[in-house]
This record gives C-alpha cells, sequence and structure tokens, in this order.
C-alpha cells in the first residue's frame, strides 16, 4: 500500500467540510465513476465576494478525499481570484506530499475548484464541463487540464503527466498528443525566458551553443546508444529548448522518454548550460 | 482486534513449519550434495519434504522440482516447454484471468512471435469451454489454466479443460496456487502434465514453491548449471524452505476436510452478514474456493474501504485501481465484464484455518459504518440517473 503522511491520513479520516451547500454560488464536477474518482466542489460567497462556505463529496481513494480536504480549508475565506491562484502543488503541500501516482488526486482538486469558479462567473448551468478538447478518452482528461498540470509541475514525460492527471493511462492512443503538448509548453518555456534578458549568463552565441551540445551527444550519448543499435541526431535548437530524434532500439523502447529526460537532458544541462529542455521529434525510421 | 482475511495473497507460517525449520536455519547448514554425514542428514530431510509434498498431489516424489516460488514453476512450465519444443508449435492458449506470473509470460512471448488465444470469462466468472476447445489446434503448443482464481476465487473445472487439452495433443499446465490446500488435487485422476503450487499460500514459508512434472513431459530446465533436482533447476537447494514447504503440505492433509468444511461455513457466513448488512452490495465470481468473498461496495472506493478496515485492524485486499498503483481496476473483474462503478469498490476477503468464527462476527458489525461513512462522502449516492441498479439511494441498514 502506499505511505501517507500523517496529514493525509488525517484529512481521510477526519475530512472538513464535507457535504452540500443548499443555495451554491458555484459547483464544480469533475472525474466519473469509471475513472476511480470524481469531486463535486461547491462554494457560497459573502459579501465581500470571500468563499464564506465551501463543501465537497469525494469518490476516491484516500488521498482523493484528503486532497478535497485539505482544498476546501485552503480556499476558506479567500476571493475567487486568491483562490484560483491556489496550485494543485500547494494542496500537496497542505498534505505534507503525495505519492507521485497519487498527484492525480491533487490535480482534481484544482480542477473542480476552477470548474467551481467558472461556473459562478458564468452564472447557472451547474456542472456544466466547458473544456470539450478531450485528449485522453479513458479518463476523460481534456487538452486545457494537461496543459495546466504540464505548465504548473513542470511535467517533461508522458509518465509523468499519467501521474499528474491520469491522462495517457489507459489505452495509450493518446500518448503522441501529449507528447505534443509536452512539446510546446517546454517551447513556450524557453520563448518566454528568451524573452526575459537573462541575469548574468555565461554569454554563449547560438552557434558556439550548437556546437558544444552536438559535441556532448557525440562524446556522451550516442556511444552508449549506438552499442543497443540506436542513435540520436540533433534536429534543432530553439533557445533553451533542444529537438532530437532517437532512432533503432531506443526509439522503439517503451522507456525511450525516460532514456531521453534523464540521460540526454542532464548530460547536456551539465556539459551545455542548466537551462536546457530536450524534446523528442518524430522518430527519423523504424529501424527493423 | 487483528483480523487476518488476505490469505489469498499470503498465509501465517503455520507453528507447526516455523518449528521445522528451525534447525535447518542454525546447526543443520549442510550442502545435500556433499558427501559427509553433514549433507547426508539434510538430503534424507529434502527427500521427506519431496515425499510430503507429493502425497498433497497424489503424486510421486521424483515428479516434484522445488522452485523458488509459483513464479518460477510457472515460468519453468511455460517456457520450459516450448524451449523443449524447439520452435515446431507456434500457438499458445491461456485465459484472461490469469495471475501475472502466467500472464507476463504469454504476453512476453505474443511478443516473440507465438500465436496466443486468451479465452474469456463471463459475468459469472466462469471459463467459455467451448472458445477452448475451438482453439485448440495441431499447432497448440501448451494450454495453461489456473485451477482457482486468486482474486474471485471461481474454481475452474480442471478435469474437463485437461482431457480436452490432452485429446489435442497440446501439453497441459495449471496454476494451481490457490487450488492447493483448499481443494483435492490427485494427479492419478486428472491428466495434467504440469501444475503449480506455491508453500506461502498454504501456510508455508515464502520463496519456496514447486513445480509437478508428469513423467515422461518434456521440459528444458529455466536455471542451467547445477545437478540439483534432477538436473531440473541448478542451485543449491533452499532446503529450510523446503522442509518448511514439506512440513506445510502434511499439514494440509491433516486439515483439508474438516478444516475446509469450517473455513467455507465462516466465509458463508461473512458473505451472507455483509448481504445482509449493506445495501448496494454485489458478490463477484460463482463456484469458488471454500474461504474467498470477493465483494462489491457500490459508489465508494476500494482502497478507502481497506484503509478504514486496517484501521480496525482487519486485513483485505482490492481490485481497485488504486490500491494496485495502476489506474484501471483488475483485469480480472474487467475480464467478467464488472461495471468500473463496481471494480472499484471491490474488497476481496480470503479466509484461513486460523480465522475464528467471533473475527467474522467483527468484520460484519464494522463493515456498515465504513460503507455508510464513505457514502456520506460520495457524491454519487442518491444522485438522480445515477448508475446505481438498486433503485433507492444504497446506504447500509445497520
Ligand atoms: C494464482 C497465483 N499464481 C502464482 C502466484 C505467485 O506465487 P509466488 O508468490 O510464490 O511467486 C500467486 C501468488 O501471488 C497466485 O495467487
Amino acid at each position: 500500500m502506499w505511505d501517507y503522511t500523517d496529514k493525509v491520513m488525517e484529512h481521510f479520516k477526519n475530512p472538513k467540510n464535507v457535504g452540500v451547500i443548499e443555495d451554491p454560488d458555484g459547483v464544480g464536477e469533475v472525474g466519473s465513476l469509471a475513472c476511480g474518482d470524481a469531486l463535486k466542489l461547491m462554494f457560497k460567497l459573502d459579501e465581500q465576494g470571500r468563499i464564506q462556505d465551501v463543501k465537497f463529496q469525494t469518490f476516491g481513494c484516500a488521498s482523493a478525499i484528503a486532497s478535497s480536504s485539505a482544498l476546501t480549508e485552503l480556499i476558506k475565506g479567500k476571493t475567487l481570484e486568491e483562490a484560483e491562484k491556489v496550485t494543485n502543488q500547494d494542496i500537496a503541500k497542505y498534505l505534507g506530499g503525495l505519492p507521485e501516482q497519487k498527484m492525480h488526486c491533487s490535480v482534481m482538486g484544482k480542477d473542480a475548484l476552477l470548474a467551481a469558479i467558472d461556473n459562478y462567473r458564468k452564472g447557472a448551468k451547474a456542472g456544466e464541463k466547458i473544456d470539450v478538447d478531450v485528449v485522453c478518452n479513458c479518463f476523460g482528461v481534456t487538452r486545457q487540464e494537461i496543459e495546466r498540470a504540464v505548465r504548473e509541475n513542470n511535467l517533461t514525460t508522458v509518465l509523468e503527466v499519467t501521474n499528474y492527471t491520469k491522462a495517457g493511462g489507459g489505452c495509450e492512443t493518446c500518448h503522441d498528443d501529449i507528447k505534443e503538448i509536452i512539446a510546446k509548453a517546454l517551447r513556450e518555456k524557453a520563448e518566454a525566458a528568451n524573452r526575459q534578458p537573462k541575469k548574468k549568463k555565461k554569454m554563449m552565441t547560438n552557434i558556439q551553443k550548437i556546437q558544444l551540445i552536438q559535441e556532448t551527444l557525440e562524446r556522451e550519448i550516442r556511444p552508449a546508444l549506438k552499442k543497443d543499435g540506436g542513435d540520436i541526431e540533433l534536429v534543432d535548437v530553439d533557445g533553451d529548448l533542444v529537438v532530437v530524434s532517437m532512432r533503432g532500439t531506443c526509439a522503439r523502447c517503451k522507456v525511450a522518454n525516460f532514456t531521453l529526460k534523464e540521460v540526454v537532458e542532464s548530460k547536456l544541462r551539465e556539459f551545455v548550460t542548466g537551462d536546457l529542455s530536450v524534446v523528442e521529434e518524430k522518430t527519423l525510421e523504424d529501424a527493423p | 482486534m487483528n483480523v487476518y482475511l488476505d490469505n489469498n495473497a499470503t498465509t501465517m507460517t503455520a507453528p507447526e513449519v516455523v518449528a521445522a525449520m528451525q534447525s535447518h536455519w542454525a546447526e543443520l547448514y549442510g550442502n545435500p550434495s556433499s558427501v559427509h554425514h553433514f549433507g547426508g542428514q539434510i538430503r534424507k530431510d529434502v527427500a521427506r519434504a519431496r515425499e510430503q509434498v507429493a502425497r498433497l498431489l497424489c503424486a510421486s516424489a521424483d515428479e516434484i522440482v522445488f522452485t523458488s516460488g509459483g513464479s518460477e514453476a510457472n515460468n519453468q512450465a511455460i517456457r520450459g516447454t516450448l524451449d523443449a519444443m524447439a520452435g515446431r508449435k507456434r500457438h499458445i492458449i491461456t485465459t484472461r484471468v490469469e495471475h501475472p506470473a502466467v500472464r507476463g509470460v504469454f504476453h512476453h512471448l505474443e511478443k516473440q512471435g507465438y500465436r496466443l488465444s486468451e479465452v474469456p470469462v463471463n459475468r459469472n466468472g466462469e471459463l467459455d469451454l467451448a472458445y477452448l476447445e475451438q482453439s485448440i489446434t495441431p499447432d497448440t503448443a501448451i494450454v495453461s489454466v489456473m485451477w482457482a482464481n486468486n482474486e474471485t476465487g471461481v474454481i475452474f473445472p480442471i478435469e474437463q479443460i485437461a482431457n480436452m487439452a490432452k485429446a489435442r495433443g497440446a501439453v497441459f499446465h495449471t496454476d494451481a496456487v490457490q487450488a492447493a490446500g483448499k481443494l483435492p488435487i490427485d494427479m492419478r485422476k486428472i491428466p495434467v502434465d504440469l501444475l503449480t503450487i506455491s508453500a506461502h499460500k498454504l501456510h508455508g514459508p515464502k520463496g519456496i514453491g514447486a513445480l509437478y512434472i508428469r513423467k515422461g513431459t518434456k521440459l528444458t530446465p529455466l536455471i542451467i548449471g547445477g545437478h540439483q533436482e534432477g538436473g531440473k533447476r541448478a542451485g543449491t537447494e533452499n532446503v529450510t524452505g523446503i522442509v518448511g514447504m514439506g512440513r506445510a503440505a502434511e499439514l494440509v492433509i491433516e486439515h483439508l476436510g474438516e478444516e475446509t468444511e469450517r473455513v467455507s461455513k465462516l466465509r458463508d457466513k461473512l458473505e451472507k452478514g455483509l448481504l445482509e448488512k449493506c445495501k448496494g452490495v454485489v458478490v463477484n465470481g460463482k463456484h469458488r474456493l471454500p474461504n474467498t468473498l470477493n465483494i462489491s461496495f457500490e459508489f465508494i472506493e476500494g482502497e478507502s474501504i481497506l484503509i478504514m478496515l486496517d484501521d480496525l485492524g482487519i486485513s483485505a485486499s482490492s481490485g481497485s485501481a488504486c490500491t494496485s498503483g495502476s489506474l484501471e481496476p483488475s483485469h480480472v473483474l474487467r475480464a467478467m465484464g464488472i461495471p468500473f462503478t463496481l471494480a472499484h469498490g471491490s474488497i476481496r476477503f480470503s479466509l484461513s484455518r486460523y480465522n475464528s468464527d467471533k473475527e467474522i462476527d467483527y468484520v460484519v458489525e464494522n463493515m456498515p459504518a465504513i460503507v455508510d461513512r464513505l457514502r456520506e462522502i460520495s457524491p454519487f449516492v442518491g444522485l438522480n440517473g445515477s448508475a446505481s441498479s438498486f433503485g433507492a439511494p444504497p446506504a447500509c441498514n445497520t
């Protein structure tokens, strides 16, 4: 079984703010019975627009119930603008941490909160989903939900996205979509970083950087890959985003993400600059 | 009160077994292959244990090979059979509800190019025998069907299946890890070629199991490099484990009749009690082992139930997604077509001869409050148009 913190156990056994509000100002519902967890969140505002009362109902495991309870405690007394800023990480932190595979419980909390706030702003039509671009059909996870989780938690692999949102945990057909979302988020992050003038960085021209990346790949990574019949090519360097392509055994290997992130990125960060992110382009070819 | 109801996961090591193993941890440390008197004594102990295990299966001692457990025995049986055939037959058959130690092997073999048929089960967990029969062709190398399922306790008609496989010239293996100690097993009557058992499911120690290999069955060893176990499994024997397994088998033979009957009554009492006291409850699986109850509580989630039970000292397990660390509920319940709504709230209670009447009362007394509490938190209870098949909002009537 999982190693839950005492705080998780406390909020599971004695959850705060369970129930319904008769006449709520906003209601948000996420998840479903099929998914194995679901959360219904509702709140009532006072005259100053602060969350006066908040209640939840949760179907799910201990960490789902504890996350819901923690969320309600975190947002009570806050304005909606303040509440919106509460992240899934705040929920996890409040609970003294959650097992990695259970992070989706905290993300579910954040999703329900946003749904409830949205419901309040739109008025009426309780519980209606606004997001329609469903990426993961198995667990009904939308593009927006995945993008937010990737952004707020700096996720870089499909496995991490699955741990945080459940997306990709079923039939796996959406893995390519998830990879694209990750790549896009990384690109955006790199662009944002580029726009902000770097504070006193070791200056390196783009060409120098590309050269250094090439050298590092050649020296540190390619030999190991070649041993297993694989290879890696540098496709593009876009700011701090390094696009590579893998082929051979490693490209088909299920843990290619792992190799990519763990090895390539860490080597490049070590030998080139600490800001680099690595993403994988479509595979070059499917070597037999 | 501590109530252990997770005996399909593992069992308490019987005190008699611990006693039998005691001296093998300490003074009897000799290697059974050694010529000196030290080895000689140990050799006799290993031989006796082999006799004891053989007796449990109504087999002869030279048909028993000790392994590191059920998983190794399953791997040895299946991969060893195919190895021995050297690719002459390319089709393999198993079921959709096998333990991972069989299922994983078959999926691995499928990736390596074998053609795999997986026999489905119905809502009650019963095997589609017509499908199985039609699947077996002259190209079928091996059929592997578990004797009883670890999650639901559903028993398969192994005699009939074994005959089917043999009639068409396929090797037949059965994973009897859950059946052994709970059902009579007689290798003189049933034409099984290979049969797996594991000691820790029958009050023996962990890390020791056995593969029954019917005389004349061709098998390539999985672990090569030593003459032990008649050349069928290299490596200095786990003597302590083997002695413990032998004693455990002996005890099982003693208890099989009367005690199994008593356990079966306790299980029935638990089942009846829960069905009476709680609404929105469904039992999964028909024709089950005498000790197993797999039961689903609608609208609440298995891990939450388990943790609340654990708080009361009650140990059970669940087929819910959350407990396994995967995102989907148990492959067994899904193969049975149990709706997700019920699969997520499934709890497995598995009893043993060490459980008492009082313990069962304690569980039945406490379960309704847990179910009520979690349903209070659940958003699905009492929802209009919810998936409830029970009309009224399900709640426990204490
Ligand atoms: C049906 C079945 N087969 C095989 C095994 C594996 O046995 P072992 O734990 O001895 O490797 C188990 C136990 O988990 C089981 O229930």
